[in-house]
């Protein structure tokens, strides 16, 4: 596998790590359009309708309008990237992504210069997603970023795992992946990029903002309030797997700088 | 007091010949079961996690299952009275297993253990309804009761607030809106609402009517 292009000295750090399996990472997702369970994804996510899938972008770009997928992502680099997920319930993952950095899809938009954030916004398919119904969140489910955090070339738009199409459960046909925040941050199956100029709603945050923050930085000094995120539980160790230490930024301590002069407690 | 019927009493008759001890070997088993699942990989590949909830899962639905009982006496004479003791100690030992695994396998550490109990209230919540089985426990055996008498009574009568705080414990630790762990809660008043002499509370010339 590639590393991340552009980034010398990363790629080193990716091959040290081991990958988990294909079915470690498709049988074990959040996914509440499906189902609250670890395994529902897995089970109904099936129903979700790719076909003639496209990508609203608005807002602040240049260029809006809705995309088909090809026409997206069409001609851009897609890498692989091998990355830690890390989800804020204390378990995380490594995944060998394949993607297309957020960035050359920002570009190819036309970011305008009064845009400060991204909002982005999953797919609601009432007849596909069980979900739905049980109202557990308020769906549309939302994401958002700051614009530097979208344009930092960590952050990837994924289309594929293992080199085989994004398995649905795990946010096909094209989702976030920003590795150095909790999973949730990593919004699935993607329908609308916005550019705006105020920090947007994030599902998470709006339903118990004193436990979600809108940053969502993996910090293990800064706890959920219900549970320690010092130590996490890497999936596929067994039943007497050991904890192992949560790293600042998840370990991708290049992000740093985004943070300068931030409270982290109180911006979490 | 309505008479039993005809269902009923063709269940009483079933249950007649079968011993309660039937019930202790079946809670083990099913204990083991689970365990040997997670340890096979048969309950996904985050076991720990998977076996602490199932345990929690069996423990919330005897903890269900024993508040029926008298209910299930007094409105359709249905007569479970000899298994309760029985599902009472496997309450007991499924919150043991619950807590065991979660100790020991999911924190792994005694101070993080300590940690939880003083700063995240669904764990102490959790943690003084376990606490508050103990003497149950200890004291579901005929000796205890003969010799507690009407105390006997008054301590048992300490699993109504269990229950409570053990359907709180589920519902505080969920994510987002759930609909499973408010399902508890109610089935948890709702029995304990039939424990409630209403005639009692009601002004004495609408308890002659």
């Amino acid at each position: 596998a590639l590393g991340v292009g552009g980034l010398a000295g990363r790629a080193g750090a990716q091959e040290a790590l081991e990958p988990n399996s294909f079915e470690e990472i498709t049988t074990y997702n959040n996914f509440y359009e499906f189902g609250t369970g670890k395994t529902d994804p897995a089970k109904n996510a099936e129903a979700l309708d790719i076909a003639d899938w496209t990508v609203t972008i608005d807002g602040l770009v240049d260029n809006p309008g809705t995309y088909p997928l090809a026409e997206l992502i069409g001609g851009l680099a897609v890498e692989d990237r091998i990355y830690r997920l890390r989800c804020v319930e204390a378990w995380s993952m490594v995944v060998p992504w394949q993607g297309i950095e957020l960035k050359d899809i920002l570009d190819r938009a036309g970011v305008q210069s009064g845009a400060r954030y991204v909002a982005f916004e999953t797919a609601v398919q009432p007849e596909n997603m069980p979900g739905l119904r049980r109202g557990v969140l308020d769906f549309p489910y939302v994401e958002g970023l700051r614009l530097d955090e979208a344009m930092h070339p960590l952050t990837i738009m994924a289309t594929g795992l293992y080199d085989r199409p994004m398995p649905k459960q795990n946010g096909a046909p094209i989702r976030l992946v920003v590795p150095w925040k909790y999973g949730f941050k990593s919004i699935k199956s993607i329908t609308r990029i916005s550019l705006v100029e105020q920090q947007p709603a994030t599902t998470w945050n709006d339903l118990a903002p004193s436990e979600y923050g809108f940053f969502a930085n993996v910090n293990p000094n800064v706890d959920h309030p219900r549970w320690s995120q010092a130590t996490e539980r890497r999936i596929g160790g067994g039943l007497f797997s050991s904890r192992q230490d949560t790293l600042m930024y998840n370990g991708y301590d290049e992000v740093a700088a985004l943070y300068d002069g931030m409270d982290l407690e109180a911006q979490f | 007091m309505a008479r039993p019927t005809a269902t009923a009493q063709r269940i009483n008759g079933a249950l007649r010949h079968v011993p309660a001890w039937t019930l202790y070997l079946i809670g083990a088993a099913w204990m083991a079961f689970l365990f040997w699942q997670a340890l096979t990989g048969r309950l996904g590949v985050e076991p720990i996690n998977a076996l602490e909830r199932e345990y929690g899962d069996v423990a919330l639905k005897l903890l269900v299952a024993g508040l029926a009982v008298t209910p299930l006496m007094k409105y359709a004479r249905i007569n479970l009275m000899k298994f309760r003791r029985a599902i009472g100690l496997l309450t007991f030992f499924f919150v043991l297993a619950h807590f065991s695994v979660w100790a020991l396998l999911d924190v792994q550490s005694l101070g993080r253990v300590w940690a939880d109990i003083l700063k995240r209230p669904y764990v102490t919540i959790g943690m003084i309804a376990f606490l508050g089985l103990i003497p149950l426990a200890l004291t579901s055996n005929n000796w205890s009761v003969r010799r507690l008498g009407r105390n006997w009574r008054r301590l048992h009568q300490l699993v109504y607030g269990i229950a409570i705080l053990g359907a709180v414990h589920y519902i505080w630790l969920a994510k987002g809106f759930q609909i499973e762990p408010l399902v508890y809660l109610g089935l948890i008043l709702g029995l304990l609402a039939t424990r409630i002499r209403w005639k009692r509370l009601l002004p004495a010339r609408w308890a002659e009517a």
